[in-house]
């Protein structure tokens, strides 16, 4: 083989790992990347406008698709405007590669113009992270970071590229195995905890499973629908988990946790027998540590060790995929003399339906003025439940995950752990650029749409007909939710003035619509979804509307104020 | 007080990874009482000894989040283990008229090295475990000490005895 270019290995590298798609953003010292790219007409490049938007556009494009996202950036500034999308995939779990230029090996740590220790700053927040300093490393290092960002429990790596070392011209090993000794994640779970596990549950009196973003990254949405369907065992879900369970099956409680619903709290205050799944026991899921699950024995099925008896300590532990811990689980059940599940459950499946009857999710109707959750489940309806949900942060993200039901896997994609205002709208270009013919929606607020408003160009630009659904109340409204509640109304720095976002949208080239009315809500969402091209609607909805159940921080889960 | 863990880790020895090593510690809230780390008898791994303090839980933590990074090879909580363990002190102590044998006694009681000498003070080597060092140090503070400076722990299994 020839001797190449650091960038035309670069490419190549992409090319076998099947990237179809980058989100980046040019400067100079990826000049040469940028130069070579106009060869690789196999690559799409999408040109963001912020570098933030870049790798949010990537961490959606890995949820829709179950593929790494890329992302490309120059140094300095361009770097640094990554790491908040890195974070957020870190906090979520998400396989993103995101390549940063980097001043040439020569000038590092001489505070060279656009230079910044991209690495160090994002230690604390990617899976693993490299500067490359060899270009005869280059292409082994490329095909390791992937393997790390997809592997184990997925997460987000960087790697940074010096100019001269894109530059440099070395002979390319394209590696066809990685091996590092100091990293091989778990994924068969121990069988003999496994058996533990299921007499635990077996025995159980009022058993719940309590699942998590694992079940969707490691696609066992089947398996565990068939675990749940053969014990009658009832099924909450954290925000990373919803779709990982079908939204109208009637063992479906709801999400759980702060704005979980009062059916799913209330069974995890009662159960004997809590099954988590690919969940991490977060501090909104567990409201006050010491009041969680009281009664409960807990397995917890988990990839990552350290995820295990962090914050509760479990009963049973069992590292592995989850989708490997239900298989077993299964195949187990199969082997054991059929019981009457529905027989012996339904006593507890009744206080379930008990508790969904007294307090389901609910809003009072206004003639007058629109319901956010109303929009919300129009939204639903009218999409027939098919369409793929980007959110934003805050109520416009729980109202999501309480209104819409999601029917499958990868359906819904919000920034969970980090809570990233502004991450909906990008995420979505990325969903649109993974699904190209498919139904993407944004459901957002005014204040987290102008977070990353700017992106309006590079969806007008590439034909990326994006739905944004704007809950427009003038206010930063969970913040202001709190204040409300918690602050005697003293609404301090929330209300918010917003631009004209029908005018904003016409100015981009995008359609925008707008609903003042309740009656004009679904004209405007049947009209959008009619209109394949990207639009903005503008839902003028009720100020003071607060999101509920709420579990108040720091208080037990069944201390919810549920209006 | 909470219980001192001795925990061995061994790592790839290549560049930041220390870093990844004290950044855990520091960004999880965890505490380290001492750290000493050099290369093992392969180039390429280094071992790192760290003393942390902290609950069963922490620990429990401290060793999975120490697994979770990628030149992370392997992780020993010595504490749980028959080890020895042993640290170092040099110290530089006033060493006037009839002190002189003084501290010379208490160096030779402790089984210290003189490593340097001048008319007015005497700079000693003392290795041994934590306690041990705390103890002459002690006893030296009354002859007043000019300097010191202590390393972090090192800590090596025993091997079992069949």
């Amino acid at each position: 083989m020839k001797k190449m270019t650091g960038a035309q290995i670069f490419l190549e590298c992409l090319k076998r790992e099947e990237v179809k798609h980058v989100f980046g953003y040019p400067g100079g010292v990826v000049l040469d990347i940028y130069d070579e790219l106009t060869r690789y007409p196999e690559i799409r490049h999408i040109l963001v406008r912020h570098e933030q938007a870049a790798a949010h556009a990537a961490d959606g494009y890995a949820r829709a698709s179950a593929k790494v996202g890329v992302a490309l950036v120059t140094s300095g500034p361009g770097a640094t405007n990554t790491v908040t999308g890195i974070a957020s995939a870190y906090m979520d779990s998400i396989p993103i590669v995101v390549f940063t230029g980097q001043v040439p090996t020569a000038l590092i740590g001489n505070d060279a113009f656009q230079e910044v220790d991209i690495v160090g700053i994002t230690r604390p927040c990617t899976k693993h992270n490299y500067l490359v300093k060899d270009v005869n490393k280059l292409a082994y290092t490329i095909h390791e970071a992937f393997h790390i960002a997809r592997s184990g429990r997925p997460g987000p790596v960087l790697v940074d590229l010096p100019k001269d070392v894109i530059q440099a011209r070395a002979v390319p090993e394209f590696p066809k195995e990685i091996k590092i000794k100091s990293y091989n994640p778990t994924y068969h779970a121990n069988p003999r905890q496994v058996k533990r596990a299921l007499e635990m549950i077996l025995n159980a009196k009022k058993p719940v499973l309590y699942t998590g973003g694992g079940i969707i990254m490691s696609s066992a949405a089947e398996e565990l629908k068939q675990f749940a369907e053969t014990l009658q065992i009832p099924v909450t879900s954290t925000l990373m988990g919803l779709g990982g369970f079908p939204g109208d099956h009637h063992l479906w409680m709801g999400m759980l946790g702060m704005h979980g619903t009062y059916c799913a709290n209330m069974s995890i205050s009662e159960t004997d027998v809590l099954i988590a799944v690919g969940a991490r026991f977060d501090d909104r899921i567990t409201g006050k540590l010491s009041e969680f699950a009281p009664h409960a024995k807990i397995v917890h099925i988990d990839i990552d060790p350290s995820s295990i008896s962090k914050n509760v300590v479990v009963d049973i532990p069992i590292v592995g995929d989850c989708k490997d811990a239900l298989h077993q689980l299964n195949a187990l059940l199969q082997e054991k003399t059929p019981q009457d599940w529905a027989a012996i459950r339904a006593q507890w499946l009744d206080t379930i339906k008990d508790w969904e009857k007294k307090h389901p999710l609910t809003y009072a109707w206004s003639d007058t003025s629109i319901k956010p959750q109303y929009v919300v489940e129009k939204l639903w309806e009218l999409t027939k439940g098919e369409a793929y949900i980007t959110t934003e942060v805050g109520q416009n993200q729980m109202w999501a995950a309480q209104f819409y039901k999601f029917k499958r896997p990868r359906q819904l994609m919000t920034s969970g752990g980090l809570g990233v205002m502004g991450y909906g709208f990008p995420a979505a270009m990325g969903v649109q650029m993974a699904k190209p013919g498919a139904t993407v929606i944004d459901i957002a607020g005014d204040g987290s749409i102008q977070m990353n408003i700017q992106e309006l160009i590079t969806v007008v630009d590439n034909d990326l007909p994006v739905k944004i659904a704007i809950l427009n109340n003038s206010f930063l409204g969970m913040v202001r939710q709190w204040q409300q509640l918690f602050y005697e109304k003293r609404y301090s720095a929330t209300p918010m003035t917003a631009p004209d976002f029908v005018k904003l949208a016409e100015a981009y080239g995008a359609v925008g619509l707008r609903a003042t009315k309740p009656e004009e809500v679904v004209p405007v969402i049947q009209q959008a979804l009619d209109t394949p091209k990207p639009v903005v609607m503008d839902f003028r909805v009720e100020p003071e509307e607060c999101v509920m159940p709420m579990v108040p921080a720091g208080k037990a889960m069944h201390e919810m104020l549920l209006a | 007080m909470e219980p001192r863990h001795t925990i061995s880790v061994w790592v790839d020895n290549t560049p930041g990874v220390l870093s990844r090593v004290t950044g855990l510690f520091s960004g999880r809230g965890f505490n380290i009482e001492s750290l000493c780390v050099a290369e093992t008898m392969d180039p390429q791994v280094s071992r790192i000894t760290i003393v942390s303090t902290g609950d069963e839980q922490i620990t429990e933590q401290i060793i999975k989040q120490l697994h979770k990074l990628i030149n992370v090879i392997t992780v020993v909580d010595l504490s749980e283990k028959e080890h020895v363990e042993r640290e170092m002190a040099l110290v530089t102590v006033k060493a006037e008229d009839k002190s002189r044998a003084e501290v010379l006694r208490i160096a030779d009681i402790f089984r210290c090295r003189v490593v340097d000498v001048s008319p007015n003070t005497y700079s000693l080597e003392i290795t041994g475990n934590h306690e041990k060092i705390g103890a002459v140090l002690g006893l030296l503070k009354n002859h007043g000490i000019l300097d010191v400076v202590r390393s972090g722990t090192l800590a090596i299994q025993r091997p079992k005895k069949d």
